[in-house]
């Protein structure tokens, strides 16, 4: 025994461990710990300050009985919804369209990244200050250039949530586009010429040979994409609190507000209650997901 | 060679861990340096100007000079809701800091604050505090867990360029909430900015209403023996809201921002974009450390309140409570530093007039009207103490200091009282935001879910 683990120290294992260690340390404290106590506070009544009290299931009848939860679930969604119609063709059709040009491909790449560089507080404050809902607001004059508008923006419950799609997409598509961008480059060129012998013209070649190779990266993001719009956070926190009216408040905001909202040591037991829901909802949609596509892809 | 580079890197990952491990520790009370007590203690909102900051460190420099064996530190600091939970929570208070009267009792009950009535009771003046006042940092057993610093009513705030502009005298702000709904509307035909504006984020919404509620005569809840009733949905809450929605959707009178928190639109009424709005009678030390307005241009009145035996002006304040965690050391200089800073000047000559003489050497505001924490006759005494510093436009607030002691003062409701404001939030959002909103089943609904907060305990 003891010259096995002589061995096996001897061998790097002591130092491949010790090289481990400040990972295992990082993700163990950082990641790890606060997921095992989100699931012990999840049945207890705390503020974190006094001792915490088992209460059993109670903090989870308290999420299923607040109005607000199906409130923010529709909301959720619909933000899903509008970023998946919005968010998901576009960078998509952007890549294809900058994988075709020829000249100056990596300056349009880096344009397309440029919002992601972008920090995301400095970016919702900058199209807050688009979004000003008076005809002398940015966007609303320049609607009226062609005639359109003025919208209310974030001021109506109607457009608040659009609204907000319309930045994140804005915001989030130059990564998905070096994806795609990335994916498409790795298509061998002569499936394009045989195709082209074959007759095929452009729309026929994206459809039976660029969409059929990028089958596994399109599905990846797909499910990337629902699990980053399912915790959606920032936009609503910053542009509108989850106003008007609570008209976009979204789940990962209805947490923040059940730990926080109440300045008195709030409901963490309901916000880790809410989180584990949401964990394991994204959790089994994942594995339903990538069960119910496992013949539609590539890899 | 190998084991060398082997002991190296192994030693490398060592120093890595270490690292990682020690960038962990770190604690929100000061450690005492030197045979000191080390406090913190709460200092100026974050984004005021450097010479409030400088003002403010020559009273921790004239407090450590009375007080050598305290070492004070300070941090900025702004109360809201949801930092002040999460600072609360994950212990990373000050030793000294300041909560508003609304979330006294609650932390009081909860044993979130320390006792400090011997500190207090060694100071002299605590049964000289005005007993309702004081009620906020009370025990039931009457012990003392937060002093009382500052009591305000809450004032129309109202912008004397704006008002000139439009064609309306300065001297003559609005006395009727029909006076205010049709000045708004003349501000914002002749000067295209909005005439009235109103707080709507970050439970300042549900704040506000209950404020305009009060003024019409309505009540957010009445106790019914040990238990707290929700009357949100009353005749004065609807006269209120309906208010609100004729200037909105009628006059279109009230601008084209509706997501706005305190320092939201503060920020947007010393900008000049707001002709008048609610807010606290002492907010313009914050119009002026924060947002730099215009001394010019800054106007105070009273509110107008509906006559009626029942219309109350809304009142709050700040209490300032010792951090429960702190050593009996730091408690007993925390409790000295809130002697020093926020009431030795309501009670002592001549530290009423070093600390409106630091603050005026700054240029910082001396002057600004409150309502007393002791009685009046302490506050008419301080006002007249540091009446030579003063440098606030006190001309433009006689509407406000001749008026606010004629008017009934009401307390903020006391049960669960952010919780509450937080559901009146999206009530004023609809209505300032959905032509089609039906004020009588949003304050229904609003009723019914507050009363369950209520119910929980």
């Amino acid at each position: 025994m003891l010259t096995r683990v002589r061995r096996w120290a001897g061998d790097g294992g002591l130092s491949t461990l010790l090289f481990l260690l400040p990972l295992l340390v990082v993700f163990g404290v950082f990641s790890w710990f606060p997921i095992v106590r989100a699931a012990v506070m999840s049945v207890q009544q705390t503020n974190l300050v006094t001792a915490p009290v088992f209460v059993g299931l109670e903090n989870f009848e308290t999420v299923f009985s607040d109005p607000l939860l199906w409130t923010a679930v529709r909301n959720t969604g619909w933000f899903a919804l509008l970023a998946l119609l919005f968010g998901y063709p576009i960078p998509l059709v952007a890549a294809v369209v900058m994988s075709e040009v020829r000249r100056w491909r990596g300056l349009y790449s880096a344009l397309a990244y440029l919002p992601v560089v972008v920090p995301p507080v400095v970016a919702v404050l900058m199209w807050k200050f688009f979004y000003d809902a008076r005809p002398e607001g940015v966007f609303n004059t320049m609607l009226a250039w062609v005639g359109i508008g003025p919208f209310s923006w974030l001021q109506s419950a109607a457009t608040a949530m659009p609204s907000l799609v319309l930045e994140a997409t804005w915001a989030a598509a130059g990564g998905t586009v070096i994806i795609y961008l990335a994916a498409l480059l790795g298509v061998p060129p002569e499936l394009y010429d045989a195709a082209e012998v074959d007759g095929a013209g452009v729309w026929r070649k994206v459809w039976h040979v660029t969409m059929p190779q990028l089958r596994g990266v399109l599905l990846v993001t797909l499910i990337l994409q629902v699990i980053g719009t399912a915790q959606v956070f920032v936009e609503p926190f910053l542009f509108t609190g989850g106003g008007p009216a609570n008209s976009t408040i979204t789940v990962l905001l209805l947490i923040y507000d059940y730990a926080f909202a109440s300045s008195l040591g709030g409901d963490y037991g309901a916000a880790t209650a809410l989180s584990l829901l949401l964990a394991a909802f994204l959790a089994v949609l994942s594995a339903v997901y990538f069960r119910l596509t496992r013949s539609w892809s590539t890899s | 060679m190998g084991s060398i580079r082997k002991s190296a890197t192994a030693a490398a990952a060592v120093l890595a861990v270490a690292g990682v491990l020690a960038a962990c520790g770190g604690t929100a009370q000061p450690p005492a340096a030197g045979g000191k007590t080390a406090i913190s203690v709460v200092s100026l909102k974050p984004g005021s100007e450097k010479a409030a900051f400088d003002a403010f460190e020559a009273q921790v420099a004239q407090f450590e000079a009375a007080n050598p064996d305290t070492d004070v530190t300070s941090q900025e600091y702004e109360w809201t809701g949801p930092t002040f939970t999460a600072q609360l929570a994950g212990g990373t208070l000050p030793t000294v800091f300041t909560v508003p009267f609304t979330d006294g009792k609650g932390l009081v009950e909860r044993r979130q604050l320390a006792d400090i009535t011997d500190h207090v009771k060694s100071f002299g003046y605590a049964d000289k505090f005005n007993k309702t006042v004081l009620a906020a940092g009370r025990s039931d057993d009457g012990r003392i867990y937060a002093v009382p610093t500052e009591a305000y009513g809450v004032g129309l705030q109202y912008n004397r360029t704006l008002f000139t502009q439009a064609g309306l005298d300065p001297e003559k702000p609005p006395t009727t909430w029909a006076d205010v709904r049709n000045y708004a509307k003349q501000i914002a035909e002749r000067t295209g900015q909005a005439g009235y504006a109103q707080m709507t984020q970050e439970n300042t919404g549900g704040w506000m209403l209950t404020t305009l509620t009060y003024a019409h005569g309505g009540r957010m809840q009445v106790a019914a023996g040990e238990k707290v009733e929700a009357t949100i949905d009353n005749p004065g809450a609807k006269a209120a809201l309906g208010l609100l929605r004729d200037m909105r959707w009628t006059d279109n009178s009230m601008g084209s921002n509706f997501l706005l928190d305190w320092s939201g639109i503060n920020q947007e009424f010393a900008a000049g974009k707001i002709g008048m709005y609610m807010g606290g009678s002492d907010v313009y030390t914050s119009l002026k450390q924060q947002n730099n307005i215009n001394p010019a241009d800054y106007g105070l009145a009273v509110l107008p309140l509906v006559p009626g035996a029942q219309s109350g002006l809304l009142g709050g304040g700040t209490l300032a409570a010792v951090n429960v965690k702190a050593t009996p050391e730091q408690q007993a200089a925390a409790a000295k530093w809130i002697d020093f800073y926020y009431m030795a000047k309501l009670t002592k000559k001549d530290a009423a007039e070093l600390d409106a003489k630091t603050l005026a050497a700054s240029d910082q505001p001396v002057g600004v009207p409150k309502l007393p924490v002791f009685d009046k006759a302490t506050l008419s005494q301080y006002d007249e103490w540091i009446k030579p510093y003063v440098n606030v436009p006190v001309a433009q607030m006689t509407s406000f200091t001749n008026g606010i002691f004629e008017q009934e003062l009401a307390g903020e409701p006391v049960s669960h009282t952010q919780e509450m404001y937080a559901v009146l939030d999206s009530v004023v959002q609809a209505v300032l935001t959905d032509p089609a909103a039906n004020i009588d089943a949003l304050l229904a609904n609003a009723d019914a879910e507050v009363q369950s907060i209520l119910d929980r305990g």
